[in-house]
């Protein structure tokens, strides 16, 4: 593929609290391409979002202890000092989140808001600030952006809110924009339209896009590589396609057996049982381990690697590929029946 | 007054609601909120009758119409053929128990300060009839019976996972034994595994207490999986209204049909589907469009038509008569492509019942 933007290796985060340490992201890599959609799937407590948010220099250094490099742009994120992580965020790296409403000032106006944005990192006069403002607002589909621009968020809907966050992320061009569960909060029908917004954004601005989400649907439909997150791990990581199509870790098949489709009526969903460890008390081993209907002696004392698999992608699993083919087509059987 | 034999549990006749909109420091009324609008619906007993729609559509104030958490300002709502719409607070008392409800966030529909215990066991201290020893026995039945240990009932709330207090909360819906649930967004706070596993609890405790549920929703592969028959609202009104199966094969509204397009979805190969975007926002309740309240976003639309008289609630396939749709210009056909849809070549709608 072409240029990678974005390098990570070995993020760790860990929080230290009174209970003991919150391990809340360990030892996760990827690289991002220029022009990649790269999604972070997994569920609440996965580490999808502390992952990005170190990268963004938004964790308190002194609650969090963040290891690891982020390679953007010859420079290393997660060294940077404070004052010089201030001018390359929202510059080289951006992130919209779930809430817009929350992410907006209420009192300010949306165009003033943005206007800020572009005054952030460039010494421009007020009023190229503001047509830059309404320029970009005309780009992420605003209707009137002349107009709108002079209205509070609270005279938005959700859909134009997540425009405008979205405009406000792409003032100075960024490398890379990183979105956190971007389309969580709004309807379905909004939902499409974000999702093509984001990815006509990504063709026209030429950025590596991070999307995070717990839906395998919405990675299935934008993401080009695949990240699949438990307990903070990478427990399966490639190409979209190849990991549809032949996935290889019994949690990515747990999420995808308890997916309900709106395509077909299932006989039934097959749920994972339990829930996701505590982040303190994470189980020896594999953390998946108490979980998994496959997990055996080893499971219980031995952290599986990251491996290469036939197919391309890497996966975290202590099973042998004839024993992952065979619950694979197992599974398969059971689905189509 | 119709028997209770008929196998409709509730029924609502012509049902409207509106909120005022009041402003300003003497809370003059500047308007109304059209939250339902004429709304005709029956829940037959033993269905999960589904209602589907965007956020501001109405599916929560037709639920809390129907368990008349709320009074109407029009039409008339009956429960076992007994018409409940003039019941006073006293009158419902009785009728409370056979109707209950599942709420969206487990985290706000618990009270914090008070245990497993007195939070299933609530519903007796109420209505009554249990000692307070049967009742606690009581309690620890139910726990067992939606998945918990006996040993949780001792327990506070913050103690348990989103899953687990849903669990906490389908076990006070069912402790009086009812007739209904009403299950307002059960599954949308929760992760896709243990949603899976909630939704598996719901379809077999229905089997086991012959249940009729009510189950609201946003999520239309979630509701393909649990319901039998489903609604479609917008802007207050019901769109289409079938069987689940034939309203995911067959749509016949366009909002119907965009809804279901829009759902991202995992396509066996993975490959890159054509999903038809659906435009604009839903318009304001206050002040909803002319004649199809769906007309300015509608691909099909046709001006003079559309924008003028409100379409009817109709048949809308040959085949099945229960399937009725709210369009004089349905989709004939699905799955179809954007520009498909956008062609609107037959005439009104009787072609399509022809």
């Amino acid at each position: 593929m072409t240029e990678v933007v974005l390098d990570v290796r070995g993020l760790s985060v860990v929080f230290p609290t009174l209970d003991g340490e919150v391990k809340a992201v360990s030892d996760l890599s990827y690289i991002l391409h220029r022009g990649e959609t790269l999604g972070i799937v997994g569920e609440s407590g996965s580490g999808k979002s502390v992952s990005s948010l170190a990268l963004m220099g938004l964790l308190n250094k002194e609650r969090a202890h963040i290891t690891g490099r982020a390679q953007l742009g010859g420079r290393d994120l997660l060294s940077l000092p404070d004052d010089e992580m201030r001018g390359v965020r929202g510059k080289d790296i951006a992130m919209i989140f779930q809430d817009p409403f929350a992410c907006l000032h209420p009192m300010h106006r949306v165009g003033d808001q943005i206007a800020e944005a572009v005054t952030a990192h460039k010494k421009v006069s007020k009023s190229i600030a503001e047509a830059r403002a309404v320029e970009l607002l005309g780009e992420v589909g605003i209707p009137n952006a002349k107009e709108r621009a002079k209205d509070y968020p609270h005279q938005f809907s959700g859909g134009m809110r997540q425009r405008a966050m979205i405009a406000m992320a792409l003032v100075h061009n960024p490398s890379v924009l990183i979105a956190d569960e971007p389309t969580t909060a709004l309807d379905v029908t909004v939902q499409a339209q974000i999702l093509e917004l984001i990815e006509r954004v990504k063709r026209e601005f030429d950025i590596g896009v991070i999307l995070i989400t717990h839906d395998l649907g919405v990675i299935a439909e934008t993401a080009n590589t695949v990240l699949v997150m438990y307990a903070g791990r990478a427990m399966e990581f490639g190409p979209a396609q190849e990991l549809f199509a032949a996935p290889q870790n019994p949690y990515t098949w747990g999420l995808l057996g308890s997916m309900p489709t709106v395509e077909r009526k299932l006989d039934e969903l097959v749920a994972i049982e339990g829930t996701p460890p505590s982040l303190v008390y994470m189980p020896s081993g594999c953390a998946f381990h108490p979980r998994c209907s496959y997990a055996f002696d080893k499971c219980t004392t031995a952290l599986p690697d990251l491996r290469t698999v036939p197919g391309g992608h890497a996966d975290r699993c202590h099973l042998t590929p004839e024993q992952k083919r065979e619950a694979l087509n197992s599974i398969r059987e059971v689905a189509s029946r | 007054m119709s028997t209770p034999s008929n196998g409709m549990l509730v029924e609502l006749d012509h049902v409207t609601k509106h909120f005022p909109v009041k402003q300003g420091v003497f809370s003059r009324s500047r308007g109304r909120v059209h939250a339902v609008e004429n709304v005709t619906l029956t829940v037959r007993r033993g269905e999960t009758l589904g209602i589907v729609g965007e956020s501001g559509c109405g599916k929560s104030t037709t639920a809390r119409l129907m368990t008349r958490l709320i009074d109407p300002t029009a039409g008339t709502i009956r429960f076992e053929g007994r018409d409940i719409t003039k019941l006073s607070q006293r009158g419902m008392r009785p009728l409370r128990r056979e109707m209950q409800m599942i709420f969206q966030d487990p985290y706000a529909s618990l009270n914090p300060r008070k245990t497993v215990e007195q939070i299933v066991g609530q519903p007796f201290a109420i209505h009554g009839g249990l000692s307070s020893r049967e009742a606690k026995a009581r309690v620890k039945e139910l726990l067992e019976v939606v998945g918990l240990s006996r040993e949780h009932s001792s327990r506070y709330p913050h103690e348990f996972s989103g899953g687990q207090r849903q669990r906490i909360g389908i076990a006070r819906a069912l402790a009086l034994n009812p007739k209904l649930i009403v299950c307002d967004e059960p599954v949308s706070a929760l992760d896709v595994s243990v949603q899976a596993q909630i939704l598996n609890l719901l379809r077999s405790l229905q089997d086991e207490f012959d249940l009729t549920y009510v189950f609201i929703s946003h999520d239309l592969s979630v509701v393909r999986q649990i319901c039998t028959r489903i609604a479609v609202m917008y802007l207050g009104r019901i769109v289409e209204l079938a069987d689940s199966e034939e309203i995911f094969e067959h749509p016949r509204h366009p909002y119907t049909a965009m809804l279901i397009s829009a759902v991202p979805r995992l396509s066996a190969d993975g490959g890159r589907r054509k999903r038809i975007v659906v435009s604009g926002d839903v318009p304001s309740p206050v002040d909803p469009p002319s004649g199809c309240v769906f007309h300015p976003r509608c691909p099909r639309f046709h001006a003079g038509q559309c924008d003028v008289t409100e379409p009817p609630l109709e048949q809308a396939s040959s085949e099945d008569s229960s399937h009725v749709a709210a369009c004089y210009f349905p989709v004939q056909r699905w799955p179809v492509d954007e520009q498909e849809l956008r062609s609107v070549s037959a005439g009104p709608r009787d072609s399509a019942a022809a």
